[in-house]
């Protein structure tokens, strides 16, 4: 009982991390088409905000907000600088464009900070425990969990409730449309990059505060779980990233905790087995988009 | 004499494929212009460079005596120029509210916005009544409908209407051809894009020809109902 509690605390903790991230990587695919691989990177670079923060002496509640803020502005630099000359190539130039930019910024990681784990110390009192009927559960996760709900939601909410989020869904079903109303697209777009920005830092929070180091690949795995589970919920779907984000997730943890000692080098491609047994039953995905008119 | 839209030897590219050669044509301020031709001469490519969605390589357009050529959509937009496009367009994830309040977000003053919404579901009271409803569980004649007020939500002096009446009941043709006359009665100048040519030259008071890119023949439409040899070789009707 005991380890189920744990259990299913680590796996929606994770899968609130992958959630956040597919979500974000949603947003941009689901307007532009660009499957950002740089998004990734992203995460990383607020993971250095989070760092170089504390190495300036910093609180660390601050550090954390500058880690956001420094995700953020790095989707909306790689937006301007990189991505929004190649604004209506085809989904494989996006790609690899997305590719190139993921490559360079590791170079940068690695030559200006290093190629190795920096550490970041958080206070004791952060990496405590509190006992719930006899099961132990770390505090990271269970602030984890609550960030990554309030995240999501908040986030539905600009979706579903503000203009601006009005015109990211429209911008999604047809941009040129939207631009033929007199809807300023570069806001737009810019827009939808700082959210996947913005839960792109709040993953790399997540992520440091649990590992407690950055490198400079730091991003690049959790990134390519969330990619896999933007395919899984449905490419372009919103709600089907989240939901590919939390099955990912709790796979993941659950092929952790309870397979076999000898099964688990296998566990990846258990996982992933998984996701394709589910493709070939659902091939648009578990939530597809509405519009699947992009290929 | 202003004009609400005059083009010069527009051009318009898709790559190597040429869409329009040279077309001239005017639209007099308060009147409807019927653009007519057959499939593929040009009619929705002039449309759409003259709403600043096409790249325009040769020519210029000119809206309200003010140089747009290569003007981006929304500088358009804000000249007085407003698009109900080919197939509707209407965002069918959408309700039909949010619709035409995203619409009215360029509107600068937000009550101005909020009054024309208002106005636009009293005027088209199926709207009203399905204001909540996505708009892609609308039928055609409801969506052509919303693609008209979602137009008329920026408050435009010229509207570009293409195609309004394809694949919709004959009943709903006419109700969408007595929306084109009442809007015309409030002083919208109107550039009617139509298959239909027999209907488009009843309301017009002008029209324009396309026949493979180019001006085939433009003038008052009695003249041009009357050419027998137009009629068969462009509008089929």
């Amino acid at each position: 009982m005991d380890l189920i509690i744990q259990q299913s605390i680590n796996a929606i903790s994770l899968g609130g991390v992958y959630a956040m991230l597919a979500l974000g990587l949603a947003i941009v695919f689901s307007i532009v088409g660009l499957i950002n691989f740089a998004h990734g990177d992203i995460m990383t670079f607020g993971g250095y905000g989070i760092f170089l923060s504390l190495a300036f002496g910093m609180s660390p509640v601050a550090a954390l907000a500058i880690g956001i803020g420094a995700a953020v502005v790095m989707a909306l630099t790689l937006e301007r600088t990189a991505f929004r000359a190649m604004r209506g190539a085809d989904v494989v130039t996006l790609l690899i464009t997305s590719f190139a930019v993921s490559e360079i910024l590791k170079v940068l990681f690695q030559n200006t900070i290093s190629a190795r784990p920096v550490p970041i110390s958080f206070p004791a009192a952060w990496s405590g425990t509190y006992e719930i009927g006899g099961a132990t559960i770390g505090v990271v996760p269970t602030v984890s969990i609550i960030v990554a709900f309030v995240s999501l939601l908040g986030l539905t909410l600009i979706l579903r409730r503000t203009a601006t989020g009005m015109a990211m869904r429209a911008a999604a079903e047809d941009l040129e449309m939207l631009k033929l109303l007199g809807v300023r697209a570069n806001r737009v777009v810019a827009m939808a990059f700082a959210l996947s920005g913005l839960l792109a830092g709040i993953a790399a929070v997540i992520w440091t505060a649990q590992r407690g180091s950055v490198d400079p690949m730091m991003g690049f795995f959790p990134v390519l779980k969330a990619f896999i589970a933007t395919v899984l919920g449905g490419l372009g779907s919103l709600g089907g990233a989240v939901l590919g984000g939390f099955v990912i997730g709790v796979l993941e943890v659950l092929t952790q905790a309870f397979l076999p000692d000898g099964l688990s080098p296998y566990r990846d491609a258990i996982v992933l087995a998984l996701v394709i047994a589910a493709l070939l039953w659902r091939p648009d995905g578990l939530l597809p988009a509405q519009n699947a008119n992009r290929s | 004499m202003e004009t609400a839209l005059t083009i010069r030897g527009l051009d318009v590219r898709y790559g190597p494929v040429q869409a329009t050669r040279g077309v001239d044509l005017t639209a007099a301020v308060g009147g409807v212009t019927a653009l007519l031709g057959a499939n593929g001469a040009g009619k929705t490519s002039t449309v759409m460079a003259i709403a600043g969605a096409l790249r325009i390589s040769g020519g210029s357009v000119s809206i309200f005596g003010q140089d747009m050529t290569g003007a981006a959509p929304d500088a358009i937009v804000r000249a007085g120029v407003a698009i109900s496009p080919e197939g509707r367009r209407v965002f069918s994830a959408l309700s039909v509210e949010d619709n035409l309040t995203l619409a009215g977000s360029v509107v600068a003053d937000t009550a101005t916005a909020l009054d024309r919404k208002n106005a636009m579901m009293q005027r088209f009271p199926i709207l009203g009544e399905r204001r909540k409803q996505l708009a892609g569980l609308l039928s055609g004649g409801e969506q052509q409908m919303l693609a008209v007020a979602r137009a008329l939500m920026s408050g435009p002096r010229l509207l570009l209407m293409d195609e309004p009446s394809l694949g919709l009941a004959p009943q709903m043709v006419d109700a969408i051809f007595a929306i084109i006359e009442e809007l015309r009665d409030e002083g919208i100048s109107i550039l009617l894009v139509e298959q239909n040519a027999t209907l488009a030259l009843d309301v017009a008071d002008h029209a324009v020809i396309l026949a493979n890119g180019a001006v085939a023949a433009a003038g008052a439409p009695d003249d041009l109902k009357n050419d027998k040899l137009l009629q068969a070789a462009y509008l089929a009707a």
